[in-house]
């Protein structure tokens, strides 16, 4: 199905067996070689230095306090080794974690997803491909709430160009928007133009520059 | 008094029985002022050998400042520090004992302490009323009690001697001098003549008398150290509030459970069934019966995983778990379909009862404004000052919310009360409305770990 020059060589960290065990099996189905499973946060980092995998898979909440360390963790990996991509698994929505990642590195190879995406295995798989190739992704409902904050131009966006401003923003190309959306590549661009002048922002094809602008916006009124 | 249909309840009822002198309670009551001798003893060594020593010394002339005020302090000292050790086990005996001549049932006035630990238990106790009620009974009891137990308890053999005194005299060798009978003397029968007339007809006050000091004694007792009905009552009432707490924190306790197990368990599996689910359905030829069933199943199984966080949500919000109630407030307001300032800064970690009541507070409160209140935006605010947590939830909507009419804001009440805390809402037709929340937080916990 895919052509895979290199298999993308990954480190899970996740504390629920279930879930690790599933990721695995997912991640090896679809071609990605997972060369650690871990379930906390040293044990992360100990697996990063000794593999140097090209993707982190890393659950934000582990032991032993349940609360960050699985952020922090990819924060400081980050630092550490520049390039390295890391996708944040999340139970809840929490702004605060997306805007450290996302402000990690230059944001790029950085995705934030809530947990339940992975269960939808395609888009989860591609939202992966596009980290470890340099691309941003954040949850749809990271960017539905963060436009709902926003109380000035979001507003008056239409219904159409929120859809396009979340798929902006989970890092899909116009292409990939007009395939989702079932409307023609012309018209995502002017959806595309129309959103990037209402909010202000400088025109750019560059996929992963749009969407860094986007939330960029979309954070700056906290 | 109370109805006297049956036999009487008390010494004090028997003293107005007709048939006092025919049963046992002159006997029960003599019984009665003859143990408080021994039992005044010991509180009468503690506490007020001190005083008599003072006593003896300025009755002696001996009038030296310094040793008086040495014996004052020393005496107030052992009432002050010694007292309650020796009033609480004297006042259980004396429960026990008032049995003896009070029928009626008898139970500790001391407040429950259910605190745990030696250290904290007398401090309780030092902090009871009851407990110094009843180092005022001790004190009356190494006084009062046993000077007028022991001249009741004299006045039988006084009476019995008046009557004999004819024998007496009788008895007298020659030259042994006249008899010695109360304050007088008596020397030949004749003279005894007015002592055998008083004896007899005194001899049966004698246990009048006996019944109405023990019963006199036993009503001092009773009120000292089972309180009146308004100690009783408030008791009741203190245990009864903390029943309640309790109720609470087990209610609590048990929410948290569920959650967890919740989380951990059902939530873990399903997220790994629909995730097999998933990949089942591409391993299945597009367009096949067995395809679309498992995508079936697969989007079943999502929509179960979205009820059942929806679920574990609402019994205990994890972000609240995990991160405290700033956070958890800035989630509810990002889920808010009008725009929700929130402010609240906090040291550390609240008590976690404190926290989830704050947030089912801001909750139910946001989730009003957003149904009735017709408000473009609110604000929640939480401070801490004082060890008194506040959360003001307001809005610029029509005002007018009546807390009699949703049982939501009653039920909310209900916990804050529960917590010790107070609900105030104000809300004047035409807005704005506020809802103002005092949670009282003793200890603040610091993030684990």
């Amino acid at each position: 199905m895919h052509p895979k020059p290199a298999a993308i060589r990954v480190v899970i960290a996740e504390d629920g067996v279930l879930l690790r065990e599933g990721l695995a099996g997912l991640l090896e189905r679809f071609g990605f070689q997972t060369v650690a499973v871990v379930g906390d946060a040293e044990a992360l980092k100990t697996a990063v230095a000794e593999h140097a995998p090209d993707l982190v898979i890393t659950d934000i909440r582990m032991p032993p306090t349940f609360t960050d360390e699985g952020l922090r963790a990819a924060v400081e990996l980050r630092r550490a080794h520049p390039g390295l991509a890391v996708v944040a698994l999340s139970q809840y929505v929490q702004h605060s974690y997306a805007a450290d990642l996302l402000d990690s590195g230059d944001g790029r190879g950085v995705g934030y997803l809530l947990k339940d995406r992975v269960v939808d295995v395609e888009d989860f798989i591609a939202a992966l491909r596009r980290v470890a190739a340099g691309g941003t992704v954040v949850d749809p409902q990271v960017i539905s709430q963060l436009v709902r904050r926003r109380r000035d131009p979001p507003s008056s966006l239409s219904a159409r160009e929120r859809e396009v401003l979340a798929l902006i923003a989970e890092g899909h190309s116009n292409t990939a928007i007009a395939r989702q959306l079932v409307v023609s590549e012309a018209a995502v661009g002017k959806h595309v133009g129309n959103i990037l002048a209402k909010l202000r922002l400088p025109q750019t094809d560059d996929t992963n520059r749009r969407v860094l602008a986007v939330l960029a916006y979309l954070r700056s009124d906290k | 008094m109370s109805m006297r249909t049956g036999n009487p309840q008390t010494a004090l009822e028997a003293v107005t029985w007709r048939r006092l002198l025919v049963s046992s309670w002159p006997w029960r009551s003599a019984g009665y002022l003859l143990t408080t001798l021994p039992l005044a003893l010991p509180a009468f060594a503690v506490l007020a050998i001190p005083w008599l020593v003072l006593v003896a010394r300025l009755t002696a002339g001996d009038y030296q400042v310094g040793v008086i005020v040495v014996l004052i302090l020393l005496g107030a000292a052992l009432i002050a520090a010694l007292g309650p050790l020796i009033a609480m086990p004297l006042a259980d005996l004396e429960r026990r004992r008032l049995r003896m001549v009070d029928a009626r049932p008898v139970g500790s006035g001391h407040r429950n302490a259910a605190s745990a630990g030696p250290v904290s238990w007398l401090r309780a106790r030092y902090a009871d009323p009851a407990t110094w009620r009843e180092v005022g009974y001790a004190c009356l009891l190494a006084t009062v009690a046993p000077v007028l137990s022991i001249a009741a308890l004299l006045a039988a053999p006084l009476t019995g001697s008046f009557i004999a005194s004819p024998f007496l005299v009788l008895a007298q060798r020659p030259g042994d001098g006249p008899v010695a009978l109360g304050f007088g003397k008596v020397a030949t029968v004749g003279q005894t003549l007015p002592y055998v007339i008083a004896g007899v007809l005194l001899l049966p006050l004698v246990p009048y008398l006996l019944t109405l000091l023990a019963g006199g004694h036993a009503a001092v007792a009773r009120a000292l150290l089972l309180g009146g009905p308004a100690e009783q009552l408030h008791a009741e009432l203190a245990e009864v509030s903390r029943s309640r707490v309790r109720l609470a924190d087990a209610f609590e306790a048990e929410r948290r459970r569920i959650e967890r197990d919740l989380h951990d368990g059902a939530q873990q599996k399903l997220v790994g069934l629909t995730l097999q689910l998933g990949l089942a359905r591409l391993d299945l030829p597009p367009g096949s019966p067995a395809a679309e069933s498992v995508a079936a199943a697969h989007e079943q199984a999502k929509q179960l995983m979205a009820e059942l966080r929806e679920l574990i949500h609402g019994i205990q919000p994890q972000v609240l778990t995990d991160l405290g109630l700033p956070a958890a407030l800035g989630e509810l307001a990002d889920q808010s379909p009008i725009p929700v300032a929130v402010e609240a800064h906090l040291a550390g970690r609240l008590p976690s009862q404190i926290e989830t009541t704050a947030y089912f507070v801001a909750a139910e409160a946001l989730t009003n404004i957003a149904k009735h209140s017709g408000a473009t935006s609110a604000s929640v605010t939480a401070h801490q000052h004082d060890n008194v947590l506040t959360i003001e939830i307001s809005d610029n909507g029509h005002g007018g919310a009546d807390p009699h009419r949703g049982t939501g804001l009653t039920g909310l009440a209900d916990r804050v009360a529960v917590t010790g805390g107070r609900m105030l809402l104000s809300s004047p037709p035409g807005g704005p409305t506020l809802l103002r929340v005092e949670l009282p937080c003793t200890q603040n916990q610091q993030p684990s770990g």
